[in-house]
């Protein structure tokens, strides 16, 4: 340890190996967790439509539109390893031209350190909620979740739902025009 | 031949060996992770800024692409453009899956306004499975940025590359 190369090689190698071991310590520490919190949603003003989406091809298909309403308690997801949770509105059911399908209507992300708790009302949807051919027409069992990715400072990505989620009906008859 | 030069014969093809033994080993690593995770390119380095905050670029990204595994919304998959050979990390928003197993999806950036069909080939709409390298995992920030200081200067990978190589030749001596 005399000369200068040396001594910056050493502090530098010690360095990294416990920047290394403290990464592994972050994501070995958080592995297991549940992140599991309860979840309440509603949707009212529920309008179906069947127009042409023109993004995919010339064929028409049904278009759904809602609002929402949705309050959760979020802040016991947040540790020492969560920089930040990507939250999502999914839309799941099945149609006879789909056995699975999963639209997200609306998401959010929240940094650590902002509010963690959700309270909104009367929300529009963030995306168009767009079937592949015309199966909400009278679907009675369009079930709305809210899930969210962990992302971690260092570790692994996890998926979780909330517990709580509510279904959805479409009505059998098409709206016309641009009520919304 | 002198006692001294046959000496310096094998201690040299030591040092190749060893040296053959190093790339070897390394190579069979990756290869054996390619095997284990089932995706062509196990660990990506995030290449845009396209889905901050989350991952930023230099960021490190280990994926997998087990069969098994269906995809589902909300899930963070790599994907390549038919033709393309730049993998694109993305969030998938919609699914549409059949009876059989066939699945188109849609994707989206986190950072982005709108979603990823404009990226897509001429004409394509959704992906499909087989355009998936994989499903990210598991993350470690920052490291990959090495990889990306290569790509954007390559003098820089060239002085790296020079450096080695005079390092190695002193350090024998």
């Amino acid at each position: 340890m005399h000369t200068f190369l040396s001594r910056v090689n050493a502090v530098s190698a010690f360095s990294l190996s416990t920047l290394a071991a403290l990464t592994f310590l972050c994501f070995a520490s958080t592995f297991f967790i549940n992140y599991k919190a309860p979840v309440t949603i509603t949707a009212a003003n529920i309008v179906l439509k069947n127009v042409p989406e023109y993004a995919v091809s010339r064929e028409k298909n049904d278009l759904g539109a809602l609002r929402f309403d949705l309050s959760s308690d979020l802040t016991p997801l947040f540790n020492w390893n969560t920089k930040q949770l990507f939250l999502y509105l999914t839309a799941e059911y099945e149609t006879p031209n789909n056995k699975i399908n999963q639209v997200v209507l609306w998401d959010k992300i929240i940094k650590r350190g902002d509010a963690s708790v959700i309270n909104l009302k009367n929300q529009h949807l963030k995306y168009y909620f767009w079937d592949d051919g015309n199966g909400l027409l009278g679907h009675n069992n369009v079930s709305l979740t809210l899930s969210w990715n962990i992302i971690p400072i260092a570790g692994t990505l996890p998926t979780w739902s909330g517990t709580g989620s509510y279904k959805l009906a479409f009505p059998s008859e098409y709206t016309l025009g641009r009520s919304y | 031949m002198y006692p001294a030069q046959i000496f310096f014969g094998l201690e040299l093809f030591y040092q190749v060996l060893n040296f053959a033994m190093i790339v070897s080993s390394a190579l069979m690593i990756w290869k054996g992770l390619m095997v284990v995770t089932g995706s062509e390119s196990p660990i990506v380095v995030v290449l845009s800024g396209s889905m901050e905050p989350a991952f930023h670029r230099g960021d490190l990204l280990f994926l997998t692409n087990y069969d098994h595994e269906p995809i589902r919304a909300g899930e963070i998959v790599v994907f390549k453009v038919e033709g393309r050979d730049i993998p694109i990390v993305h969030r998938v928003m919609k699914v549409h899956e059949k009876e059989d197993g066939t699945v188109k999806f849609l994707t989206k950036g986190d950072n982005n306004n709108v979603d990823d069909r404009g990226l897509y080939a001429n004409g394509q709409a959704w992906l499909n499975r087989k355009d998936v390298v994989g499903r990210a995992r598991g993350y470690v920030p920052f490291i990959g940025i090495v990889t990306i200081i290569m790509n954007d200067y390559p003098k820089f990978k060239y002085a790296v590359l020079a450096g080695l190589g005079i390092f190695v030749l002193i350090h024998r001596e």
